[in-house]
C-alpha cells in the first residue's frame, strides 16, 4: 500500500469581485475611529485550516481543492484559494 | 383528495409547525420529513421552511444540501414536483442547485424583521398560478440574509424567461432588482424570503400568504409540469 502523508492546508475563501461586501464595507467605515485614515479597500472573508492524508503534495491539493469548491466556498458570489502550509509529516 | 404536503426539516429548521398548521387549515395534510430520510414519495408537494439548518454554519443552507433528503428533493423537483423553499429553504435550494444565485447578507448589514409588501411578478409558477401579475401582498420577511445575488447573465436570464417571482414594493435589504422570490426554469421550484405562513391568519396581521399557499396547493393537485391527462 502506498504511504501516505500529511499535509497542512489553508483555504481562503472571499466574495468575488463586483459582490458587495456589507461586512467589509462596515468594517473600513469604522476604522476612523482608530484614528486611522489611510486604510482601504476592506474586504472580508473566511479562512479554513485542515489537514489532508495524501501520496503527495499535488494529491493534497487535488482533494483540498474539492472540499473549497464544493463546500467552503459557494461559486455563485466566492471563489477559493488552496494553500499546503506544512507538507510531509508522517500520516 | 386532500393534497398531501411534504415539509421539510434539518436540525436548526423552526418554521415547519407553522406552514403545516396553515396548508393544513387550507385543506391540505402535511407531515414532517426529516433530512436523514431518503425518499419524499407519497408527496404532492415538498416545502422547505424558514430556519437555521444545521446552525447555518458556514453559510445558510451550504451544510444541508449535503443532506440524505436532498438527494430525493432533487429527484422530485426533475420529475415535476412542486418544491417551495422559505426564507432559509429558500438558501437551501440555491445551495443545492436548485434555483439560481444566491443570499447575501443584508446591505448595511441589517437583520430585518418586518411585513413588508411584495408584489406578484408570474403568475405561472407553482407558488402564483393563477395569481394576477401586480398583485400586492403583506407577507413578513425575517432573516439576516435574504439580499438575492446573481451575476448579470443569471438576471437577464430570469428577467427574459419570467422567472422572477415576487419583487419588494420598497427593497429593504439590497436585493438586485427587488428580487423577493424565483423560479427554476421548469417553474415547479420556487424559493422566495418572505413567510407566506405567517401572514395565514388575520391575528397575525395578514392573510395574504395563504394566496400564494392555496396557489401551491392548487399546484399540488395538477403541477405545472405535468401533462394533462
Amino acid at each position: 500500500m502506498a504511504s501516505s502523508e500529511r499535509f497542512s492546508v489553508l483555504v481562503e475563501v472571499r466574495l468575488r469581485e463586483g459582490i458587495a461586501d456589507p461586512q467589509g464595507a462596515t468594517i473600513e467605515r469604522a476604522l476612523p475611529a482608530l484614528g486611522l485614515t489611510g486604510v482601504s479597500g476592506v474586504r472580508a472573508g473566511k479562512a479554513f485550516w485542515f489537514d489532508v492524508a495524501a501520496a503527495d503534495e499535488a494529491q493534497a491539493r487535488a482533494q483540498a481543492t474539492v472540499v473549497a469548491d464544493r463546500l467552503l466556498a459557494n461559486p455563485v458570489i466566492e471563489e477559493s484559494s488552496v494553500t499546503i502550509t506544512a507538507a510531509g509529516a508522517g500520516a | 383528495m386532500a393534497a398531501r404536503i411534504g415539509v421539510v426539516i434539518f436540525p436548526g429548521t423552526n418554521c415547519e409547525h407553522d406552514a403545516i398548521l396553515a396548508v393544513e387549515r387550507l385543506g391540505a395534510s402535511a407531515d414532517l420529513v426529516w433530512h436523514g430520510d431518503t425518499s419524499v414519495a407519497g408527496y404532492d408537494a415538498l416545502i422547505l421552511p424558514g430556519g437555521f439548518a444545521h446552525g447555518d454554519y458556514l453559510r445558510p443552507g451550504a451544510i444541508a444540501r449535503f443532506s440524505p433528503v436532498m438527494d430525493a428533493v432533487g429527484r422530485f423537483a426533475a420529475d415535476g414536483g412542486p418544491v417551495v423553499g422559505i426564507c432559509n429553504g429558500f438558501q437551501v435550494l440555491c445551495e443545492a442547485g436548485l434555483l439560481p444565485g444566491a443570499l447575501q447578507k443584508n446591505r448595511g448589514l441589517r437583520f430585518v424583521c418586518a411585513t413588508v409588501v411584495i408584489r406578484v411578478e408570474t403568475g405561472d409558477c407553482v407558488l402564483t398560478a393563477g395569481v394576477p401579475v401586480g398583485t400586492e401582498l403583506r407577507i413578513p420577511i425575517n432573516h439576516f440574509e435574504g439580499n438575492y445575488t446573481c451575476d448579470a447573465d443569471t438576471l437577464a436570464e430570469l428577467r427574459a424567461e419570467d422567472r422572477v417571482v415576487v419583487r419588494y414594493v420598497d427593497n429593504p435589504n439590497g436585493s438586485v432588482d427587488d428580487i423577493a422570490g424565483v423560479c427554476n426554469q421548469a417553474r415547479n421550484v420556487v424559493g422566495l424570503m418572505p413567510h407566506p405562513e405567517r401572514a395565514s391568519d388575520p391575528l397575525l396581521g395578514s392573510v395574504d400568504g395563504t394566496v400564494l399557499l392555496s396557489a401551491l396547493l392548487a399546484s399540488a393537485a395538477s403541477p405545472v409540469g405535468a401533462t394533462p391527462a
